[in-house]
């Protein structure tokens, strides 16, 4: 059940974009999320949808993986769409109904931000479908790097962020194991009214939350034991750097925006 | 009435890259009063077939059927298994959660719709079977010892009056004193309350001392499934899928190997005793 999230899980295969630099995904992902808010027109949405079509093809993920992912948010997307369509302006009404108000120009609305948002997902799940954890926490801090002028900590806010991530496969396992034993001794989940679930979820998260914090001691003492000290004069096993393919990928990328700037 | 797993196979994460037959054609019949031992390497499935047995995990494909109903079916009570069978996790002081141990241990009865005395009642005869005091009812059960806060745990299961009960290794992490209480109490509640057991360990001494029947897991198949001392005789059979055979046993055939006169094969330290002074007084 909580296994079967697929947005945003590592998928394992080898690809060109499973080799390539950390840093240019997330900037490519960031460029991508910026040019669609940017060139929101028809032309602009066919050329993206195309771009992204030939990034999936390069990635080797499944469609049917990809999509699958969509079905978490597949709530919020409907949820905007109807919000978007019952509450338009515009001059073209079909169906006028108490504050319901449904027009031409609100459908489209909507549908131009269905794709938006159906794109964005796909889009910025492609970036951790196709890059492990550990190589997107590396990316973030070499891309934050400039920011220690301003005495921002980025090594130990990357540090953090690789613990979270490294833990939500721990703790989703964990949840799934005291969920089964707490249903061992007859509790139920799934049914009953809102406050009857929001109660059956104490047997769960008192355990959980037990389970965390006895986690991240024993792992700050095992840090310890190690002598960790932040990230001053801390190498890498795995250092970046660019090559060849990333080179030409930025080059890629430089000429895809000037199209799109050019076009639309 | 006996449960009965009929061609079970069971595949984690289906149809992704993660797919993994975790069970593979396994089919069995546990007996009402028997004491079974499960043992086979980290991965061998046996935590997973256990979970089958009281609903936790649906089988891929196959039927499993308690008192002559198959569990599968649309309209079958789960709670009503779930409370026959008692399933007691690895690590399960990690469930705790109440602020006293008595609410603690009322929960599981508490969800079968037990109320008052009879609740009441429960709770305190599975805290008895289990030995812990009445001056532990109303502690938190954080602040129990590690021995203590697993005893409470298995309290907690006991509560619901399981016909069965299965112990996913209940000695995990405990210092041989521990061991010793947890095992001898499985025991008692078998030979006592004529509880069907099934226990999973990594300790072949454990099952050797303890079992009646034991079932030798590998690569999501069962491998053997026959008494302790069948199993064991042959344990070079089991040396080669990572496990072995209790230590006594290779003790014995090292003083055979250096020329002692033993007949047979012991899996404990009385059978090995017999054997060696028959050895020697026969000579």
């Amino acid at each position: 059940m909580i296994r079967d999230i697929t947005i945003g899980q590592y998928y394992p295969v080898n690809s060109v974009l499973h080799k390539l630099d950390p840093r240019i995904k997330i900037i490519a992902t960031m460029m991508f999320v910026v040019e669609l808010f940017v060139f929101d027109s028809f032309l602009g949405y066919v050329l993206m949808a195309a771009g992204l079509g030939a990034v999936i093809l390069a990635s080797h993920v499944p469609l049917r993986h990809i999509l699958k992912g969509l079905r978490p948010v597949l709530f919020l997307l409907i949820f905007t769409i109807l919000l978007n369509t019952i509450h338009a302006t515009g001059d073209n009404v079909l169906v006028e109904w108490g504050f319901v108000r449904i027009t031409v120009e609100g459908l489209i609305n909507a549908a131009f931000l269905a794709i938006r948002l159906i794109m964005l997902i796909i889009g910025s799940s492609l970036l951790t479908f196709t890059t492990t954890p550990s190589e997107l926490t590396d990316g973030i801090e070499k891309l934050g790097t400039p920011l220690k002028v301003f005495k921002v900590p980025v090594h130990e806010m990357a540090m953090m962020m690789s613990i979270a991530l490294r833990f939500i496969p721990i703790l989703v396992e964990e949840t799934d194991k005291i969920m089964k034993a707490q249903q061992a001794r007859g509790a139920n989940f799934d049914t009953g009214s809102i406050v009857q679930k929001a109660k059956s979820l104490v047997p769960l998260l008192v355990p959980l939350f037990v389970s965390a914090f006895r986690r991240a001691n024993d792992l700050a003492m095992a840090m310890e034991a190690r002598c960790y000290r932040g990230g001053k004069g801390r190498t890498k096993m795995k250092p970046l750097r660019f090559g060849g393919k990333d080179y030409l990928t930025m080059v890629g990328l430089a000429m895809y925006l000037a199209m799109l700037i050019v076009v639309v | 009435m006996p449960i009965i797993l009929d061609h079970i196979n069971y595949i984690y994460s289906e149809k992704t890259v993660y797919e993994k037959a975790a069970l593979k054609d396994v089919s069995l019949v546990i007996n009402d009063g028997e004491f079974i031992g499960i043992i086979g390497h980290t991965g061998s499935g046996k935590s997973t077939l256990v979970q089958h047995l009281n609903g936790l995990i649906k089988a891929s494909s196959g039927h499993i059927y308690f008192n002559g109903e198959d569990i599968y079916d649309d309209d079958y009570d789960m709670k009503k298994l779930r409370s026959k069978v008692g399933l007691v996790f690895q690590y399960p002081e990690h469930q705790l959660f109440e602020a006293t141990v008595y609410e603690d241990v009322s929960f599981g009865p508490k969800n079968l719709g037990l109320k008052g005395v009879d609740l009441e009642l429960r709770v305190y005869n599975a805290l008895k079977a289990v030995g812990i005091g009445e001056d532990l009812i109303d502690a938190s059960p954080f602040e129990l010892s590690g021995g203590q806060k697993r005893r409470v745990a298995i309290a907690g299961v006991l509560a619901m009056e399981p016909e069965y009960l299965i112990l996913d290794e209940p000695c995990a992490g405990l210092d041989p004193k521990g061991r010793e209480e947890i095992l001898e109490l499985i025991s008692k509640l078998h030979r006592e309350k004529k509880i069907t057991i099934i226990l999973i360990s990594h300790s072949m001494e454990d099952v050797a001392d303890y079992v009646e029947r034991l079932l030798v897991m590998d690569d999501g198949m069962v491998l053997k499934d026959d008494t302790p001392q069948n199993v064991f005789a042959d344990y070079k059979e089991l040396e080669k899928i990572g496990l072995g055979a209790p230590e006594v046993t290779y003790a014995v055939q090292q003083l055979k190997e250096k020329g002692f006169n033993i007949d047979g094969t012991p899996i404990n330290i009385n059978q090995a005793k017999e054997m060696i002074l028959k050895g020697i007084f026969n000579d």
